[in-house]
């Protein structure tokens, strides 16, 4: 934990009576590229305002290198935001909008001046410091609320779902360039986000936000392959969960009983270790075999029939309908080897158990 | 024949245009044609009659000839001046009172503050007339002022709140998030936006204020401050004199000028924007 780090603690805000922001406690390590993932009004924008000094906690505390900011009128926080919406200020150009931030701040003529162009440069566009904000397209804008935005040097930059208005060719190119730019000046960012792909891509750790709350939070990889509930299994990925029963415990494992089918999962990968849970295997850990006698030895197996099979280029997707009812997800690369399983295929659908997880249901 | 109905089918929309068009300003032209007519008696003012058209600049040269005229017309700029300040000021005010935050008595607010744009002028007069009397304030310029401030603030509020209320709210965040204190992001980010509106509002402050006949007669009472529509219904009755012609005349070219440069501001600033993308 260096100083610098963005400390929000048991915060609470409410709006009337809806809890939009639920005693949340999290910490943003300086320096970081930080993702704020959830679904669409779980609160993500409420904790961005909170930190901009936009909106005033009901109750706990925000620190930035321990200092109490908690009350702190925006424009006096070192801390600067790109909008969802941009909100570029139109009568004016966009060297004058990029510019805005440092002239409040009493910065001299020469030194604004420099700096604005070397940031209109970082995000490519030094051609453009004349026009109007209405004269660019959708991701030129985009560029010019995150050049009037980090050109401040903040200590953290809070993005809120910065790239949610462009096309998804152009979403991929400036999940990129936004990764690069943050390693360039190395300054924290909060990044919001709705959309799990763009966490996990540019993010050091992603908090995974539901209903105010955070449901789990880490590295990016260590997430998807240990979620911490069925929420975060889904959110996350896709993921097949199973009901099951928790039977007992052997060997560093925990058994438990899948409509009949009897299942083990390594202790270290169990949520809970008793009553009902879920157990859960991404799709592309599935592997398909033509009978129970082709399952390699140490893998879990149930029987199922191919309802489905969608080939995507760099794979094909089956759907498996289990004896259960219940449609397992299986992806299985196209390396060329498998002949493709047809629907009505009787099949074994089996793991590696130490590739799934239990998580409470 | 069938080529005429085709042309016909096509073209109606931009006829009716043009219909509509010398609809509207035929009786201007008439007005800015006997500004250049010297009538046989004043009776005669207003008989566009080319038999007995006399041309003549003396109605332009001698613009203030009559009597009283040129005293009524400065009176109405300065009480149209002094209306449209304060409307201006009081009306944009409360526009953003009304927008920006939530009150008790918000909604009441919004919807009484129709009331005089809705209320019949002879009835808006006749109560500030009662009122005037039973407070004992003195007809003249101060109560022809307070009427004419209480018609406009209606008219002003509706004009900037429109223009508010197509603001995002966030620019002021973005400001406030730029270092911006909450005056300075009204000075440099809202007020430059909202400008246009409140220009819009003291033009339309001023044309309703200086055109006020019925309220203003109601409230001038029995003092001698004839306002200029006053001054043309007064020697209406008198015989009305050939250089109202003129004035009106002038008027209507002033305020023509104004919609020119607000056009050709906006033409060539769209013309630089072209240019430069
Ligand atoms: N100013 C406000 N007044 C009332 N409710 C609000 C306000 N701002 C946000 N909310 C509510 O709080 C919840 C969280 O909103 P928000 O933080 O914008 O969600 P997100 O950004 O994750 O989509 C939503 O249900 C929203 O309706
Ligand atoms: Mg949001």
């Amino acid at each position: 934990m260096t100083d610098q780090d963005l400390c929000i603690e048991n915060v609470t805000k409410t709006f009337g009576g809806f809890t939009a922001v639920d005693d949340l406690t999290l910490t943003i390590p300086d320096g970081s590229f930080f993702a704020l993932l959830g679904a669409s009004g779980c609160g993500k924008t409420t904790t961005l305002r909170m930190v901009a000094g936009l909106e005033e906690p009901n109750a706990g505390r925000i620190t930035l290198g321990g200092l109490d900011i908690t009350r702190m009128r925006p424009y006096k926080r070192p801390v600067n935001t790109v909008f969802q919406s941009y909100a570029l200020f139109p009568h004016m150009s966009v060297e004058d909008n990029v510019a805005f931030g440092l002239r409040r701040k009493g910065e001299n003529r020469a030194e604004t001046r420099r700096k604005v162009a070397e940031m209109l440069d970082l995000v490519q566009l030094g051609q453009y410091g004349s026009r109007r904000p209405a004269q660019l397209s959708g991701g030129q804008q985009q560029r010019v609320a995150l050049a009037r935005a980090l050109v401040n040097n903040p200590e953290v930059l809070l993005l809120d779902e910065p790239l949610g208005a462009l096309d998804l060719k152009l979403r991929r190119q400036m999940q990129i360039e936004l990764k690069r730019i943050q390693t360039e000046v190395g300054i924290t960012f909060v990044h919001v986000t709705h959309d799990q792909e763009e966490a996990m891509t540019m993010a050091d750790t992603v908090a995974v936000m539901q209903a105010g709350r955070i449901e789990q939070l880490g590295a990016p990889a260590e997430m998807y392959e240990f979620p911490a509930s069925a929420f975060v299994a889904n959110f996350l990925g896709q993921s097949n969960l199973i009901k099951a029963e928790v039977t007992g415990q052997a060997d560093g494992h925990v058994t438990v009983d899948a409509h009949g089918n009897r299942l083990a999962v390594p202790a270290g990968r169990c949520r809970v270790t008793s009553g009902t849970a879920l157990l859960g295997v991404r799709p592309e850990k599935l592997h398909l075999a033509d009978g129970p006698d082709a399952v390699p030895s140490g893998h879990a197996a149930v029987q199922g029939v191919v309802t489905d099979a969608s080939f995507t280029g760099v794979s094909t997707q089956y759907l498996v309908r289990a004896p259960w009812g219940s449609e397992l997800t299986v992806f299985v690369p196209n390396s060329g080897i498998a002949n493709p399983a047809l629907p009505g295929t009787e099949v074994a659908v089996h793991w590696s158990p130490a590739h799934s997880f239990l998580v409470g249901s | 024949m069938h080529g005429f109905w085709r042309w016909l089918a096509e073209k109606w929309v931009l006829l009716l245009g043009f219909v509509l068009l010398a609809y509207l300003f035929v009786p201007i032209a008439v007005v800015m044609l006997l500004s250049f007519n010297q009538p046989a008696s004043r009776n005669t003012t207003y008989v566009l009659d080319l038999e007995t058209f006399q041309f003549t600049w003396n109605n332009w040269t001698d613009m203030c000839g009559a009597a009283g005229i040129c005293d009524s017309l400065l009176r109405s700029i300065y009480v149209g001046l002094s209306a449209t300040v304060i409307a201006t000021i009081l009306g944009t005010l409360i526009s953003f009172a009304l927008v920006r935050y939530r009150f008790i008595g918000r909604g009441s607010t919004n919807t009484l503050i129709f009331l005089p744009m809705a209320t019949p002028e002879i009835v808006m007069g006749t109560s500030l007339l009662t009122l005037f009397i039973g407070l004992q304030i003195p007809m003249g310029f101060l109560t022809i002022l307070i009427a004419h401030v209480m018609f406009c603030i209606s008219f002003v509020v509706v004009t900037v709140k429109a223009r508010l209320a197509g603001l995002d709210p966030r620019l002021q965040e973005a400001a406030m998030d730029l270092y911006a204190t909450p005056w300075q992001a009204f000075r440099l980010v809202i007020l430059p936006l909202v400008l246009p509106g409140i220009m819009a509002a003291a033009l339309l402050a001023f044309s309703l204020s200086f055109d006020d006949f019925i309220i203003t007669n109601f409230v001038t009472g029995t003092s001698d401050y004839t306002t200029f529509p006053m001054f043309i219904w007064g020697s209406n009755l008198r015989g009305i004199p050939p250089q109202v012609n003129a004035i009106a005349t002038a008027m209507f070219l002033i305020s023509f000028a104004f919609v020119i440069a607000g056009q050709l501001r906006t033409r060539r600033r769209s013309a630089r924007r072209a240019a430069t993308s």
